[in-house]
């Protein structure tokens, strides 16, 4: 079993940025972890000289599968400019980016660096559909889930239907998690798909009319959200605006020892819980309803950090379907089992909420480029914590975030907390 | 009667070899009495390493489901698309552990009748001819 033991050394966070995400075809992961690194450079308050970065980890799922390119760390490491440092690539599927974020506090925290960058890019767009969903399957159990024809959104909606059985949810209360995480992307310039679902919904009927075909009659985006025409169904309960995107790119981070921190900023962001947990295939656990790896994970970053949940301002959690955060926000603590769905439906969970999920539009809206996820939410909690949210800035002292990154149905889980002391 | 065999390995290709044979096994563990399936060589609860087949009752119920419109290649090829979906499932073995399988005899015309719990028989379903031949491992509704 894990076993919690404190950080034998503060890290800080204190620099993050990240690329647009969407689908960039004149561009590859290297060139969008380029914008990402430029980002993050521009975002530490006092500059630095990037000589003094020691290490790098990167996270990223599958290069070799989407652009026929392995061996990636060595690659972005050298478009940065920053060989001969180490850099290692980091895979735990959809999570890639949060164990990425991991091994870097734990570099830091065990002495063997100061200042060392952690990266996420994933470039999925190159492929077409079919084989993304392919490509991404082959994060599940091959051997033994796959054969029965599970697909992602299959896994996920057969986890939405034994909830539906379990708490009596109806699948159009995922839609308010849809709803909820593009209202917030629509205020993220960064965000693959920044538009609320009533300006899609809109731009829908435009591009109708614009062709001379009928114009759709949906009332409103309820009615829009329940026809099979305007969000058809993709892996029965879930549909389309259940199910994040197919994403192209990049996030960075550079941590450093927090004795170090005032160098780069007076603002920095102190990472005071790491943890990481690993869970069987989707089939061999005792509930579809929880993922166990979150529940772990959780536990032992909370226990890190001397926190509880309760204690948590925001959060961006994995929710790679709507369902996804449903669960996460009950796995996490939030709301008691059962209790997740009505809390979104509430708005508990909105950027004006007790607790707001997913301020940055989440995986579904800002896009998951899967191997970066991880490192965009640490780039999301970095710019709440310090007032600097523009538009999507949530009220009050945001001093406590956490970030929740889930590989394929939970198989791997990383878990962080994240403070700010002044 | 069950049939007790400690021949195989326990690999895929051994379940898979059983599959062939339209057998639905699972591992016990000697020690412990541990029952898995898919198989596993080493118990997860008390790690020993002394395992044993035991062919399953092959009555299960339904945990978990989805109606897939958008399925993999090899799916594709055995017929499967929008108009003709197909359900996967996880199923709760009587044994007491659980399986992803396909799930047959429900009428995907009516996903909100499909309901979690339904009892379920196992099933093979074969594709292809001769040595590209390939047995799944399904259950169908009773």
């Amino acid at each position: 079993m894990p076993k919690t033991r404190p950080l034998p050394r503060g890290v800080a966070m204190v620099g993050a940025g990240m690329s647009k995400f969407g689908a960039f075809a004149e561009k590859n992961s290297r060139d969008l972890f380029v914008e990402s690194y430029k980002a993050m450079t521009k975002s530490v308050d006092k500059g630095f000289d990037p000589s003094r970065i020691e290490a790098m980890y990167v996270g990223n799922f599958s290069s070799d599968q989407f652009e026929h390119q392995a061996h990636l760390a060595p690659i972005l490491a050298d478009a940065v400019g920053l060989l001969p440092i180490s850099a290692t690539r980091v895979e735990g599927a959809c999570a890639s980016g949060g164990v990425a974020l991991r091994q870097g506090v734990m570099a830091i925290a065990s002495g063997m660096a100061d200042v060392v960058l952690v990266g996420g890019a994933e470039k999925m767009t190159a492929l077409k559909t079919a084989e993304v969903t392919e490509a991404l399957a082959t994060a599940a159990d091959v051997a033994f889930e796959i054969p029965a024809g599970f697909t992602f959104p299959g896994f996920y909606a057969a986890m939405a239907s034994a909830y539906m059985a379990q708490y009596g949810m109806k699948s159009e209360h995922l839609m308010n998690v849809a709803i909820k995480n593009h209202d917030n992307a629509a205020l993220n310039p960064n965000a693959q798909f920044g538009v609320t679902i009533q300006t899609w919904m809109e731009g829908r009927v435009a591009a109708a009319i614009k062709k001379g075909k009928p114009a759709p009659t949906w009332a409103n985006i309820w009615d829009f959200l329940h026809d099979e025409s305007g969000n058809p169904t993709i892996a029965y309960p879930l549909r389309l605006f259940d199910c994040s995107p197919v994403s192209d790119g990049a996030a960075a981070v550079l941590l450093v020892a927090e004795e170090i921190a005032h160098q780069f900023t007076d603002h920095p962001i102190h990472i005071v819980g790491s943890a990481q947990a690993s869970g069987s295939a989707l089939h061999d656990r005792p509930s579809l309803t929880s993922i166990p790896a979150a529940k772990v994970a959780a536990a032992t970053a909370y226990e890190m950090a001397g926190v509880t949940a309760k204690d948590i301002r925001i959060a961006e959690v994995h929710d790679c379907f709507t369902i996804a955060e449903v669960i996460a926000s009950e796995d996490l603590g939030f709301f008691a089992p059962g209790e997740g769905f009505k809390a979104a439906e509430d708005g508990m969970t909105a950027r004006n909420g007790a607790k707001p999920i997913n301020t940055s539009g989440g995986l579904k809206a800002k896009g998951h480029p899967v191997g970066a996820s991880g490192v965009a939410q640490a780039v999301e909690v970095f710019k709440q914590m310090r007032g600097q949210a523009d538009a999507r800035q949530v009220d009050g002292d945001v001093n406590l975030a956490l970030t929740h990154n889930v590989g394929a149905t939970g198989s791997t889980c990383a878990v962080h907390v994240f403070e700010r002391r002044n | 009667m069950a049939e007790t065999t400690t021949i195989r390995p326990f690999t895929a290709a051994a379940f898979n070899q059983y599959l062939a044979e339209r057998k639905l096994m699972t591992v016990k563990c000697v020690k412990c009495g541990g029952v898995y399936a898919p198989p596993r060589a080493i118990c997860p609860i008390c790690h020993g390493e002394e395992m044993e087949w035991v062919e399953a009752s092959g009555k299960g119920k339904l945990a978990g489901f989805t109606i897939i419109y958008s399925g993999p290649t090899f799916m594709v090829e055995q017929g499967f698309d929008k108009k003709n979906p197909y359900v996967s499932g996880i199923v709760e073995l009587e044994e007491g552990t659980f399986i992803s399988a396909r799930i047959t005899g429900l009428d995907v015309s009516k996903p909100a009748e499909i309901k979690v719990g339904t009892p379920l028989k196992v099933d093979f379903v074969e594709f292809g001819e001769g040595e590209a031949k390939k047995t799944y491992l399904a259950f169908t509704s009773l």
